[in-house]
């Protein structure tokens, strides 16, 4: 028998440390000036010159280490424990792609320099986009955009003026209810009005939806593959063939796409556009919040649209600004290059085989959570599913407890809770998503985790409904933070 | 499937078969086939190359970061939106922390102190620098935070003032980026060229503002370099009933001048990346996003704010989400979900660190340095400033030569001399945009000098 990790639900030392302002000492320093020989500047004039200083903390070195270290250990994170967040794809994050990111000959690198003095940074970006094209069965590949997010504005504004050149301009984006919040907010910001497609009894999007919802106005679908309940979106070609038919175009939300890498190709079934979340298939760190990175492939007709520059092959690369039918630039300069760097490297130090063997062992791991789970919180769609699984609160709702507690009871046992009510479609979701990278031991360990809090449920629900217990907070108050925001510390 | 797999999966053989019992399923590729159709499997295995080893992958990475130059390791006048300064040694070795760099988006508060309090943290940094009240826990970058901004005006408008006026001196990627994101039509973008001093004509903003207009977004100081004089447009700004919204690239330039908050501005934004993120070929980067207290409802992206627990300890939350695309979907303000978190913590850890005097000298210090290399490149033959009057840290001088040949030349004695201005607006061919921090010293900016002479001197003195 395996020894494995016996979780607490604390996360490291218990202590209290205040907020960085509290720790501030007047007359404290932690940085030094280099010395220079330059004048000081004679030029200003005193009605231009900030009047009061910035209220920033005066510390030491050693003051600031501290605090920064000490916050540290109130988080939980993927390098300290299991953490199967639904739809967000938490898989080990590899310390090699950091010491490549890391590398002066990157991180030194100025954003204006000239093109033939960063020539080893466009390859990478180049192979990278090569690499990304042959993993979604596209044909070309932007960088830029910063993450998922962006990346859908962007390829929805491809296709908005694809079908604006050709003197076409359309009213309409079809979503599924399942899909991410992001979907529709994206197409409203990109000037389309969302219609809502529901699915169908087994989950899935049906063909005559989408086609009693074409019409002349309907610019395009956008479509999470695999969808958010896990499930493979069989009917694909024919949807994108009814939507084709009728002049639009195919999105696919990539954020997914860790369930099919070498086992089908989103492109291959008819998507024209889709997105990539570098920071969820492709193993770059999520950094509590960011930054990820989104780049958006596309089939050769919607090429010329992407956002300028594009990197000109050939024996000297070249970034190429003559781009007439461009939707322009989506943020500064070249798009996450860090992010870009941890990719290519996770990418190529894997290979083919590795992506593949990802994918298989994340459909399988999701599968067993789905066997050895299902009694216990069942299922939303009793089939198997791809890399993650929606499980429900249905059957521990007699006893007062829902969703939320079954979360928050998971952290005592030392676990990141899953991501819950999402989707919508499913009330009270549940969404496990384990990745590859768990092991036998820690999936054996998650489950034996959620049947204690099932048992708990039926005998001493408040253990739940109180929970969590063990780390440095207990549950926030939600409710009152966002009556009465406090936003900024308040200087006394 | 392979008996053994790669360093980063786990399962072996034996668990396969194990998992595949609990499934039901005699092999992975049988359980495959239930889900994806035969059709739809791609069959072949995908054409890339790998696996490599850690030793392997070094080594190619090495080899491509050594086909780069390092502008960064060498003498570089590079700026126009991105900017050198000394990132002090313990800002890497606290961000790479595992439990930062590896935590998700801080949904379940209860285990995400660490990130929450620590954007807390940076968001009243980024109040106190832009003398504002309210801060985001970031969005993409600079140039996608005035994206943002302008909507914002927009939706704070009611969407009664359709029009919004970008001050023509405002970076001209973030003129683009803004131009993108008003391709649909919602706000209307007009551009106005600046006045004959490089700065906003304010006689001609007075005259372009009506009912329409939502916001005018400028830049301070502007792509140029230049200070503009928001006092006044702020005043003229308002009198119309518009928002002033403003663009800051280099933060540090508001702990010298006064901060845009002060002046007037309604919606500040930035690029945070001067805060202690290295230059890093353009990204990852930092968009800064604060404003007024009573607009936060329609700010976009995510926001910390501090609470209790059942205790009555005091502890952090994300908070206002009913703005957010994940409750609000069509009506969210905005469709940002992941942001620069990291690169957030950072800058706090930066601002920390320097502190308020340490920010300051900082940008004495490239003042300083600009003025002194601004009057000796003036004094050039040939060479001639573009604009006078107050500037940070950059300035645009015009070139006996073209801009873009001087670059070139120079880049072969190690010297990255400045961004052409060519890059941006083909026709302005003599125009160089030079920039200067605390990083460049005296040497440096003397041999600068020295090469600008030395290159122009053979063609002839003034074209």
């Amino acid at each position: 028998m395996t020894a494995t990790f016996t979780p607490s639900g604390t996360t490291g030392l218990v202590h209290e440390e205040p907020v960085i302002f509290e720790r501030s000492v007047p007359g404290r320093r932690g940085w030094l000036q280099p010395s220079s020989d330059i004048p000081a500047a004679d030029d200003l004039d005193g009605a231009l010159l900030r009047q009061a200083a910035p209220r920033l903390p005066e510390l030491t070195e050693p003051d600031v280490v501290r605090h920064f270290h000490r916050l540290s250990q109130w988080n939980f994170s993927i390098d300290a424990g299991f953490y199967p967040l639904g739809s967000c794809t938490m898989k080990y994050n590899p310390r090699v792609n950091e010491d490549v990111a890391a590398m002066a000959g990157f991180t030194q690198l100025h954003p204006q320099q000239p093109a033939d003095t960063v020539q080893g940074a466009l390859q990478l970006m180049v192979e990278l986009e090569d690499a990304l094209a042959e993993i979604v069965g596209l044909d070309a590949v932007t960088l830029q955009p910063a993450a998922g997010a962006h990346g859908e504005y962007t390829g929805l504004a491809c296709i908005r003026a694809a079908q604006v050149a050709r003197g076409d301009a359309r009213r309409k984006i079809l979503v599924p209810e399942s899909a991410h919040g992001t979907n529709p907010a994206t197409a409203v910001i990109c000037g389309y009005e969302t219609v809502t497609l529901p699915a169908g009894p087994d989950g899935l999007l049906h063909p005559e939806v989408v086609a009693a919802a074409m019409d002349d106005q309907v610019a395009g679908l956008m479509i999470t593959h695999p969808n958010t309940i896990g499930l493979y979106e069989r009917h694909l070609p024919e949807i994108c063939e009814i939507v084709h038919r009728g002049g639009g175009f195919v999105y696919g939300d990539g954020a997914n796409l860790n369930a099919l890498m070498g086992v089908a190709r989103p492109g291959d079934v008819g998507i024209d556009v889709m997105h990539i979340n570098l920071h969820k298939t492709f193993s770059t760190p999520h950094g509590g919040g960011g930054p990820g990175a989104g780049p958006v492939a596309v089939r050769t007709e919607l090429e010329p649209f992407l956002p300028r520059p594009i990197i000109r092959r050939g024996e000297l690369l070249a970034l190429d600004w003559d781009r007439p039918l461009s939707i322009g630039k989506v943020r500064s300069f070249y798009g996450n290059f860090g992010v870009l760097v941890r990719a290519w490297t996770y990418i190529r130090e894997i290979g083919g085989p590795g992506l593949e063997q990802a994918t298989r062992l994340a459909v399988l791991n999701a599968n067993y959570i789905r066997a050895r789970l299902s009694t216990a919180f069942p299922v939303a769609f009793d089939v198997p599913c791809m890399h993650e699984v929606v499980l429900t609160d249905r059957a521990v709702k007699d006893h007062g407890v829902v969703t939320m507690d079954i979360a928050k009871r998971l952290i005592d046992k030392g676990f990141h809770p899953p991501t819950v009510y999402f989707p919508l479609v499913v009330p009270h979701a549940i969404m496990v998503e384990p990745t590859e990278t768990e092991c036998l031991q820690e999936l054996d360990s998650f489950v034996a985790a959620m049947l204690e809090i099932a048992a708990e449920a039926a005998e001493n629900p408040e253990l739940l409904t109180g929970a969590p217990h063990h780390p440095v907070r207990g549950r926030l108050d939600e409710v009152a933070a966002a009556k009465k925001p406090r936003l900024r510390y308040e200087f006394l | 499937m392979a008996d053994r797999f790669h360093k980063y999966i786990p399962a072996t053989a034996a668990e396969i078969e194990h998992m595949l019992d609990a499934v039901g399923y005699p092999t992975v590729d049988a359980l495959l086939a239930d889900v994806v159709p035969a059709s739809q499997i791609l069959g072949r295995p995908l054409d890339l190359p790998g696996p490599l080893s850690e030793v392997e992958i070094l080594a190619a990475a090495a080899e491509l970061a050594g086909r780069n130059q390092a502008a960064g390791l060498q003498a570089c006048f590079l700026g126009a939106g991105a900017y050198r300064h000394q990132v002090p040694a313990a800002i890497h070795h606290m961000v790479s922390r595992g439990e930062f760099l590896t935590a998700y988006t801080p949904y379940q508060p209860e285990v995400s102190q660490g990130t929450l309090q620590g954007i807390f943290e940076f968001q009243t940094m980024v109040c106190e620098l832009f003398g504002m009240e309210v801060a985001n826990a970031s969005v993409y970058d600079g140039a996608s935070a005035l994206a943002e901004a302008v909507f914002m005006a927009h939706r704070v408008a009611r969407g009664k003032r359709p029009k919004a006026i970008i001050a023509g001196a405002v970076h001209p990627e973030y003129q683009e980026v803004c131009c993108t994101y008003g391709l649909a039509e919602i706000v209307k973008l007009q551009a106005q060229a600046p006045g004959a001093d490089g700065r906003i004509d304010l006689a001609e903003l007075e005259a372009s503002l009506d009912e329409q207009v939502c916001c005018v977004a400028v830049q301070s100081p502007n792509f140029v370099g230049l200070i503009e004089d928001l006092p006044a447009i702020a005043d003229i700004v308002h009198a119309a009933g518009a928002l002033l919204v403003v663009a800051v690239t280099d933060p540090h330039a508001c702990s010298l001048f006064e901060s845009p908050g002060a002046c007037g501005a309604d919606i500040v934004v930035g690029e945070g990346q001067a805060l202690g993120l290295p230059i890093n070929m353009g990204g990852p980067y930092l968009g800064l996003f604060a404003t007024r207290k009573k607009l936060v409802r329609q700010m976009p992206g995510r926001l910390v704010g501090r609470t209790h627990d059942t205790d009555g300890k005091p502890g952090f939350v994300l908070t206002l989400s009913t703005r957010e695309q994940h409750i609000r979907r069509e009506k969210a303000t905005s469709n940002i979900c992941t942001n620069q978190g990291l690169c957030a913590l950072q800058s706090a850890m930066y601002m920390s660190l320097l502190g308020p005097d340490g920010l300051a000298a900082v940008a004495e210090r490239s003042h300083a340095h600009a003025l002194y290399l601004r009057r000796a490149v003036a004094a050039l033959p040939g060479f001639e400033l573009c604009f006078g009057g107050h500037f940070f840290h950059e300035f645009l001088v015009r070139t006996p030569v073209p801009a873009s040949q001087l670059v070139d030349q120079l880049v072969g004695h190690g010297v990255f001399a400045g961004v052409p201005l060519s890059r941006y607006f083909p026709d302005r061919t003599h125009e160089l945009l030079i920039c200067a921090t605390e990083l460049n010293d005296r040497a440096q900016m003397d041999d600068l000098v020295r090469l600008l002479g030395v290159h122009t001197d053979s063609d002839g003195g003034a074209a």
